[in-house]
């Protein structure tokens, strides 16, 4: 599905992405840069970013609860528990990404074609 | 600056390639089937440089949305940087300005966890260097990336399902941020609310997940106690 934009147009819409996404970016790094005492309970507040917004992230790419999409994908649903085990187990990227990877294709080439 | 620091922030980043360059290699397929040149493949991936942003945005220019959509979806996807700014800005403040200004251009999801992770473990490391030994790997293979993919374009079979390598990737970013109960709390928390939420227009399920993660954290330490327990 090619797009009828022009190409000017294309430019324009990453151009403006780029620059807004750039300034979220910049925020708070430039303006901490001259205020002198960060308070401690907006610290206590972003210790916990990492863990809110990982998980935001990884949760929604494993299980799907969207009205009409037909329930769970079973591939993903399993592969990502298989990564979320592993994850724990090994605190290792290779080996989460092993096993998800690993998981999601026997599951979808091998699992779901014989049942 | 200090050679060993780069050096590892390089090493560190290193197993994350595994999953950062699929994910290049989609967005680059993405760009050629949205209509877009190879130049602009490569344009939006230097000047956006977020891929979850740049997918969203491919879809629906490839749908002819109207641009203010395209743009809003994409900025409002990016907009969890604003956190990772505010949470990673403490440690840049000695800085110098024009420093700053690269290191902010170069923020992303895995750059942003590694680098955090790092400056909490660590005291004395050299803060530019291992960020930018990090950062700046990551724009490189992120790059390559997304002209391979945008150069393969066919010879990339969409039933692979490379894109989940992702949310492998921030899962092994996830599992050691969990350090004690609140950080549990707000990891488990985040993560429940963006799936419900998932349906919800321009993304917004990844925001409000997020956001209810983080006072979700922050109201468990009432009852939780806060502080590394090693418990893995």
């Amino acid at each position: 599905m090619p797009t009828s934009y022009a190409d000017p147009l294309i430019w324009g819409v990453i151009a403006a992405i780029g620059l807004l996404t750039y300034l979220i970016r910049l925020s708070f790094i430039a303006l901490f840069g001259y205020v002198d005492e960060i308070p401690d309970g907006l610290e206590r507040v972003l210790r916990y970013v990492p863990p809110a917004v990982l998980g935001a992230l990884v949760f929604p790419a494993f299980v799907t609860i969207a009205p009409g999409a037909g329930g769970l994908e079973a591939d993903r649903l399993v592969a990502g528990a298989a990564a979320i085990g592993v994850a724990w187990w090994r605190q290792s990227v290779l080996a989460t990404m092993a096993a998800g990877m690993g998981t999601l294709w026997l599951v979808r080439f091998v699992v779901l074609p014989a049942v | 600056m200090d050679v060993s620091a780069v050096r590892r922030g390089i090493r560190d980043v290193a197993p994350l390639l595994l999953g950062v360059a699929p994910f290049g290699l989609v967005a680059g397929v993405a760009a050629i089937n949205a209509g877009l040149t190879l130049e602009q493949a490569l344009g939006m991936s230097v000047i956006v440089f977020a891929g979850a942003s740049q997918l969203a945005a491919l879809e629906l220019i490839g749908r002819d949305a109207p641009l203010s959509v395209v743009v809003a979806t994409a900025v409002v996807i990016n907009l969890r940087m604003l956190m990772y700014s505010a949470s990673i800005a403490p440690y840049f403040r000695s800085l110098r300005a024009r420093s700053r200004s690269i290191a902010a251009y170069l923020l992303t999801d895995q750059a942003y966890a590694l680098s955090v992770s790092a400056y909490r473990s660590e005291d004395a490391i050299d803060r530019l260097a291992y960020y930018l030994g990090a950062a700046a790997t990551l724009w490189v293979v992120w790059q390559v990336a997304t002209v391979a993919g945008a150069l393969l374009q066919a010879g990339v079979p969409d039933a692979l399902g490379l894109e989940f390598a992702v949310p492998l990737v921030f899962l092994a970013l996830l599992v050691p941020a969990m350090e004690d109960g609140p950080t549990v709390v707000a990891g488990l928390v985040g993560g429940g609310i963006a799936v419900l939420g998932a349906g919800l227009p321009l993304n917004f399920g990844l925001l409000v997940g997020a956001a209810v993660g983080i006072a979700a954290g922050v109201a468990s330490e009432t009852t939780l106690p806060v502080g590394a327990s090693d418990a893995h």
